[in-house]
């Protein structure tokens, strides 16, 4: 959960401005690359995006803080999204959300004492005619009962973290 | 004697299933008895129900299995796989399937059949046929076409794609750009997802011909972040097109270029209406634009551009191929060609089911779906995604057609098909759509920003039994006022659920007056 070292939130940032700075309207694919490396987008990291795109910080802010996916704290090392749209609710994502958040312990919107979990509500994942789904990291998991929850969950290696979504 | 062929699907839908793990066991199986097999990993054939669904290739036909768990593989192979083994999962030939054989697969026409990502594969099922002949033609010609073939938007909106295209054909300005929308956040919806997973040359082979139409040549495809598999796939398929000629500054020799961008979104629903896909793919909050002007005339970088949905491109290829006559003649009224249902939800047998317009749920339900997964009763029926009606089942047997529908007020929509049983609670549905529309409101308007909120907040009310007949007044005075007073779908088509909860469904708004009344007997709380 540490945050990330100035010297790699640097290069990181460096890099997707490298990599993007030619297209148009580069800012998502800027953030996702920084995401897709750092785990989340640190606050540090507005600055320099924000100059290398010839933006204000406050448009920058305004980009990261509309989007739900892109997040300002480092994640959890499993972040697990489970669906909450209306086909999976017609076949019980409420029970299993349910039967997550005691498993797990935590709550929706939150990451467990030690974190290495996090669930997320997410609203669909287009496995409308296998729901309920979810995904863990960018792994998608269909008609998922409550043991089969389990059984994925614990078949995470507690060390490795699930792919970050990017 | 050569490796026998067999097929495991990679497609989401398949790997959320275990076919990752399927198609390991079966290498695996297959190693440890000495028998030779290629490995496919082909699309989806759309029927979910039986992912992941392992072919195998004989000299009469492609034979199934399904749904083939790792723990099955073995008896399997004891019982004859890869050649036609008599096994409890065995489905016989896949095309003579009922469920398959009662279809009119034209867009989806190569689904689960070839390998994805091969070039060679896809010009082998007529891949590539629509671009070679629109190369051959002047923009007009193309635009006349796809103006004859009657295709209309497959989003959602059902506008008339040859004549948006047109608008953008005769657009002075340059650069123009192809915008494909790929944001396709609504439950109930996949057939986006099972283009660019299943058969994503053909959403580049429409995106190209649309470039060729309105004189654009950069494309861009902007798909949500919740599909990252689509996103690799898209890339890839892209890169195989550029090697194979089929994309990049000189199309088969022809000095025509094109390009296609792969952009993904970051988790915002509304980001699927044009305007704010626009803003997005521009780099900024996904908040709505007013119209005018029409992004055809000023859309993505203020330039011309053709905003069309995933499904709307893919059927493009197969209108140039086989000519407009032969698309416009399935079909009813104004709604032409083919609609590919996404039945999905409490249903037993859930898929893509791309069928002629006309269709009703009625035959989608029994034809197809089996029934619930449940077992127990149907009770309601969501169509169109999100935005869409709880269709009375009084209009079970109306026919799937644009028009039909928007008679009595429901959308087609995207063809999504949402089924509930009997344990549905339509007041929970209805405060959900408010709660959704809350949670996603751009922000741009009151009614859409605002109102979602007090709309959680009166049915709130109501399934408390506070005031039931002030608040269900309350519930549709705020309902009209989304509906008029909203910028876009998002606010305008959120009360269409709800509202079609409240008629369709009223006693479902009456429970929490009985619970309330029996707290308090001596008080009825009926009184406004």
């Amino acid at each position: 959960m540490s945050g990330v070292a100035t010297a790699d939130i640097q290069s990181a940032v460096a890099r997707a401005l490298e990599h993007h700075r030619a297209r148009q309207g580069a800012l998502l694919p800027v953030l996702h690359d920084v995401q897709h490396e750092l785990g989340y987008i640190p606050p540090e990291s507005i600055e320099a995006i924000a100059r290398g795109l010839n933006l204000s910080r406050a448009e920058v802010h305004g980009v990261i803080t509309y989007y739900a996916h892109f997040r300002q704290q480092a994640p959890a090392r499993h972040v697990i999204q489970l669906c909450q749209a209306e086909a999976c609710q017609s076949m019980g994502a409420e029970a299993l959300a349910t039967h997550a958040q005691a498993k797990l312990g935590c709550a929706m919107h939150s990451t467990t004492q030690d974190g290495r979990f996090a669930l997320e509500p997410v609203y669909c994942l287009g496995l409308c005619a296998s729901s309920p789904s979810m995904m863990i990291g960018e792994r998608v998991h269909a008609r998922v009962t409550p043991e089969r929850f389990d059984q994925l969950v614990g078949a995470l290696d507690p060390a490795t973290p699930s792919g970050a979504t990017t | 004697m050569s490796a026998a062929t067999v097929y495991v699907p990679a497609d989401s839908s398949a790997r959320a299933v275990g076919a990752d793990e399927v198609a390991d066991a079966i290498a695996a199986e297959a190693a440890r008895r000495g028998i030779a097999l290629r490995i496919v990993r082909n699309g989806s054939r759309g029927l979910a129900w039986l992912e992941p669904l392992v072919e195998c290739a004989t000299p009469s036909g492609r034979i199934g299995f399904g749904p083939v768990r790792t723990q099955d593989v073995a008896a399997l192979f004891d019982a004859g796989f890869p050649n036609a083994a008599r096994h409890a999962l065995a489905m016989g030939p896949v095309d003579e399937l009922p469920y398959l054989k009662s279809q009119q697969r034209l867009t989806f026409a190569r689904i689960g059949l070839t390998d994805p990502l091969s070039v060679d594969d896809y010009v082998a099922h007529e891949g590539f046929a629509g671009l070679r002949r629109a190369l051959a033609m002047q923009p007009e010609a193309i635009v006349n076409e796809v103006i004859e073939s009657g295709l209309r938007g497959r989003g959602g909106a059902a506008f008339p794609t040859g004549i948006k295209w047109q608008t953008a054909m005769r657009a002075a300005a340059a650069p123009k750009y192809v915008v494909c929308n790929a944001d396709e956040g609504d439950s109930g919806t996949f057939a986006d997802r099972l283009v660019m997973e299943s058969d994503p040359l053909m959403l580049i082979e429409g995106m190209t011909i649309a470039g060729l139409a309105i004189g654009a040549e950069l494309g861009y495809v902007y798909v949500r972040s919740e599909y990252p598999d689509s996103v690799r796939q898209l890339e890839q398929a892209a890169q195989a097109a550029r090697v194979a000629g089929y994309l990049g500054r000189d199309i088969l020799g022809s000095g025509r270029g094109f390009d296609i961008e792969v952009r993904m979104g970051a988790g915002s629903y509304v980001c699927g209406e044009e305007t704010a896909m626009l803003e997005s793919l521009e780099g900024r909050r996904g908040v709505v634009r007013a119209k005018p002007p029409l992004p055809a005339i000023k859309g993505l970088f203020g330039q011309p551009s053709a905003i069309n949905n995933v499904v709307t491109l893919a059927t493009v290829p197969i209108i140039l191929a086989r000519g407009a006559s032969f698309y416009k003649n399935f079909g009813v009224g104004r709604s032409r060609g083919t609609l590919t249902v996404q039945l999905a939800g409490n249903v037993r047998h859930g898929g893509l089911i791309e069928v002629a317009f006309g269709v009703t749920l009625r035959d989608l339900l029994e034809k197809w779906g089996g029934g619930t997964a449940s077992g127990r009763p149907v009770r309601a029926i969501q169509v169109g995604g999100p935005l869409g009606t709880y269709v009375s089942p009084s209009h079970w047997n109306t026919p799937l057609d644009y028009e039909a529908y928007a008679k009595f007020g429901g959308v087609v929509g995207h063809g999504g098909v949402v089924v509930h049983d009997d344990t549905v609670d339509l007041a929970k549905m209805a405060r959900f759509a408010m709660h959704f529309c809350a949670l996603e409101s751009c922000g741009k308007c009151t009614p859409c920003r605002i109102g979602a909120t007090r709309g959680v907040e009166v049915i709130d009310r109501i399934m408390a039994g506070q005031n039931v007949p002030a608040q269900i007044a309350l519930l549709r005075d705020l309902c009209d006022t989304m509906v008029s007073g909203s910028l876009c779908a998002m606010g305008g088509m959120t009360p269409f659920p709800v509202l079609s909860a409240l008629d369709n469904y009223p006693e479902d708004f009456q429970k929490g007056l009985d619970h309330a009344s029996r707290r308090n007997p001596q008080k009825p709380a009926a009184v406004a």
